[in-house]
């Protein structure tokens, strides 16, 4: 949450216009996708660094719904790589049965793997949210477990020698759109009414019960939409290694996740973003330290958890405008210029930071 | 008589996690912790036996004192360092530091002895015929210790004077420490115990299953906090029913369905059970005081 007080000097800027955030936002996400693509096709960054962002890509998806769960509701759900692997598995299978135009193959795919993901989301949320804190958190476990050893065991998943001869459709351009819907998603979700319900679960379930927020619905429908952005993660993972094992979607994968949005700070997106990119990229370049990989992520989250147990970012949000319109404000304090009627807009802040 | 087969079989490895699960309901009991790092004992206790015994050559009453010794120093050590400074934060903190620690251990092991499974010579020699079949006397020796170990607890909870500090504690910190107990050596005494209790787990676990490896403990530890939460976390002689009930469906699944299912099966019973009655089968039920 950001002050909102005090910062500007400039309450009716076209900065706080909700309208005039949204061009600024969708220009900034279509200019960084023009500089990624010139990056990639100026060959500074080269084939190998380019498909290491795909990985990043779908963490950034999976930190950033997990966030949703566990840092805006305040549950503590342990099993979001299950979700990861139904949606994985979801959109394999469909991609690997029928036979359509690649973009629309793999956007159905995706879809449904988020959908089919989400449903399960749905089922296991409906009944595990009664429960609260540890219990949640073991029941999700739980979950996460069986739906591993079902996938082990059925046939058409390949069971334990895995999933093999998928696609490979996952592409920079399809992570990126999607890393970009789904901060766009959430971060709408987070601002909007709904939002703060959410978030009054999280700072006290009674009192936001007693206020007459139905927990049971929000708290189920959070569970959903997390599960669903988790399933869209684990389409673009099957896509992206055309061959997924089951056993990469154990109890280890959830904490990975875990790791990332809690480093990063509960209830921060620039922090799960931030921490899924460095924690992605980190093996890469220790490479020569492979085996003392985990041994670091475990130590990590222990020394963070004892000496800084809100993250790096703390509850930190991130928003452009407000920062453009710091920015402004320290520029202009530094011109010695009192005040500009901006944009020339009349009617004040009608609607705030949507 | 293959009922009967997998019954002993199931009381056995129901027997080691009731012992577990002990560790996990005092815990919990006493500073509302799921300590996650508790399977990651069993599985330095394991190590420590073994390399008592397969390295240096002690023998084996030797190597069972230093293996309890080894893991009571590192559960009240764990205690100390990572959880006693987030005692008063938020639960989920706490909740992730016990993750943390758990993965730090298995990965430390994972280093140290390699991911190369340990072979472990039983040294509870002999065995015993049931009907047609045979059974180690490890088997007969594993429930005996653990039935032990049970009233044993069951007699220091209720009877000595730590036991009633524990029980205190557990009630109410505040007010116990208003009665003079010393709040932080009595947590600190608890892990200790559940960790001592986790060592003799992990010697009978060695002795019928033979395998060692820095990954072990993660699902034993599991499947033992499973039987804590079924049979009411914080309950004692919940954790006990809880343990041979996982035990005993566990096998009978294996017997009869399907081993692989086997684990599908134990967080299906915990999920209904949680479900019906979120406390376990003997846990206190508590209201939620705002």
């Amino acid at each position: 949450m950001n002050d909102k007080k005090g910062v500007s000097l400039d309450k009716k800027g076209l900065l706080k216009q909700t309208w005039f955030r949204y061009v600024i936002n969708t220009a900034l996400i279509v200019a960084g996708y023009a500089l990624l693509m010139l990056l990639v096709n100026e060959h500074v960054l080269n084939k190998y660094q380019a498909n290491m962002l795909i990985p990043v890509g779908y963490n950034i998806i999976m930190a950033v719904s997990l966030n949703l769960a566990c840092g805006y509701l305040g549950q503590l759900p342990l099993g979001h790589a299950g979700f990861m692997s139904i949606g994985a598995y979801t959109a394999a299978l469909f991609t690997m049965a029928v036979d359509l135009p690649p973009f629309l193959e793999m956007g159905l795919g995706l879809l449904f793997g988020g959908l089919m993901a989400a449903v399960f989301g749905f089922l296991i949320g409906l009944p595990a949210l009664r429960l609260k804190g540890d219990y949640l958190a073991i029941i999700t476990l739980g979950f996460g477990e069986i739906i591993r050893v079902i996938i082990l065991n059925l046939d058409f998943t390949g069971g334990a020698f895995g999933l093999k001869g998928i696609e490979k459709h996952t592409t920079l351009t399809w992570t990126y759109v999607l890393v970009a819907l789904t901060i766009f998603v959430i971060h709408t979700l987070m601002k909007s009414r709904h939002g703060r319900a959410i978030l009054s679960i999280r700072e006290d379930e009674i009192a936001a019960e007693s206020c007459g927020i139905s927990t049971t619905y929000y708290k189920t429908i959070t569970f959903t939409i997390s599960a669903f952005f988790a399933g869209v993660a684990g389409g673009l993972y099957a896509h992206y290694l055309s061959i997924l094992d089951p056993g990469n979607f154990g109890f280890m994968k959830s904490v990975e996740i875990l790791v990332m949005v809690v480093l990063g700070g509960l209830g921060s997106m620039i922090g799960s973003v931030v921490a899924a990119f460095g924690l992605t990229l980190l093996p890469e370049l220790l490479r020569g330290f492979e085996q003392y990989r985990m041994v670091i992520y475990s130590l990590l989250l222990v020394v963070v958890m004892i000496f800084k147990p809100s993250g790096l970012f703390g509850k930190y949000d991130f928003s452009m405008g407000d920062s453009l319109d710091r920015l402004f404000t320290w520029i202009r304090g530094g011109l010695k210029i009192r005040k500009i009627p901006a944009g020339g807009d009349g009617d004040g802040e009608a609607k705030k930071d949507a | 008589m293959t009922f009967i087969y997998q019954l002993i079989n199931g009381v056995q490895i129901g027997a080691i996690y009731a012992l577990v699960a002990l560790g996990y309901s005092m815990v919990y009991g006493i500073v509302k912790l799921i300590n996650f790092a508790h399977g990651e004992i069993i599985m330095v206790g394991s190590y420590a036996v073994w390399y008592c015994m397969a390295q240096l050559g002690l023998p084996w009453p030797v190597a069972c004192a230093a293996s309890i010794v080894v893991c009571t120093i590192m559960g009240m050590t764990i205690e100390k360092v990572a959880y006693k400074p987030l005692r008063k934060s938020e639960r989920i903190s706490l909740l992730i530091t016990a993750i943390g620690i758990s993965y730090l251990l298995q990965n430390v092991a994972q280093l140290v002895f390699t991911a190369n499974p340990r072979m472990f010579n039983n040294f509870i020699g002999g065995d015993f015929v049931v009907g047609d079949r045979n059974f180690s006397n490890a088997t007969l020796a594993t429930i005996l210790v653990s039935v032990a170990l049970m009233v044993g607890m069951s007699l220091l909870v209720s009877k000595t004077k730590i036991g009633k500090a524990m029980r205190a504690v557990s009630e109410d910190q505040d007010t116990a420490k208003l009665m003079g107990i010393d709040v932080d050596r009595t947590i600190n005494i608890t892990f200790g115990i559940g960790s001592a209790l986790a060592a003799v787990a992990a010697v009978l676990y060695c002795c019928s299953y033979s395998q060692i490896t820095p990954t072990m403990g993660s699902m034993l530890g599991l499947k033992a906090f499973v039987a804590a939460v079924l049979g009411g976390i914080g309950s004692l002689p919940g954790a006990m029913l809880g343990g041979l009930m996982i035990g005993i469906s566990e096998s009978l699944t294996k017997g009869y369905i399907d081993s692989q299912l086997a684990d599908a099966i134990v967080f299906g019973i915990l999920i209904v059970v949680l479900l019906i009655k979120p406390t376990g089968i003997l846990g206190r039920k508590t209201s939620e005081k705002v």
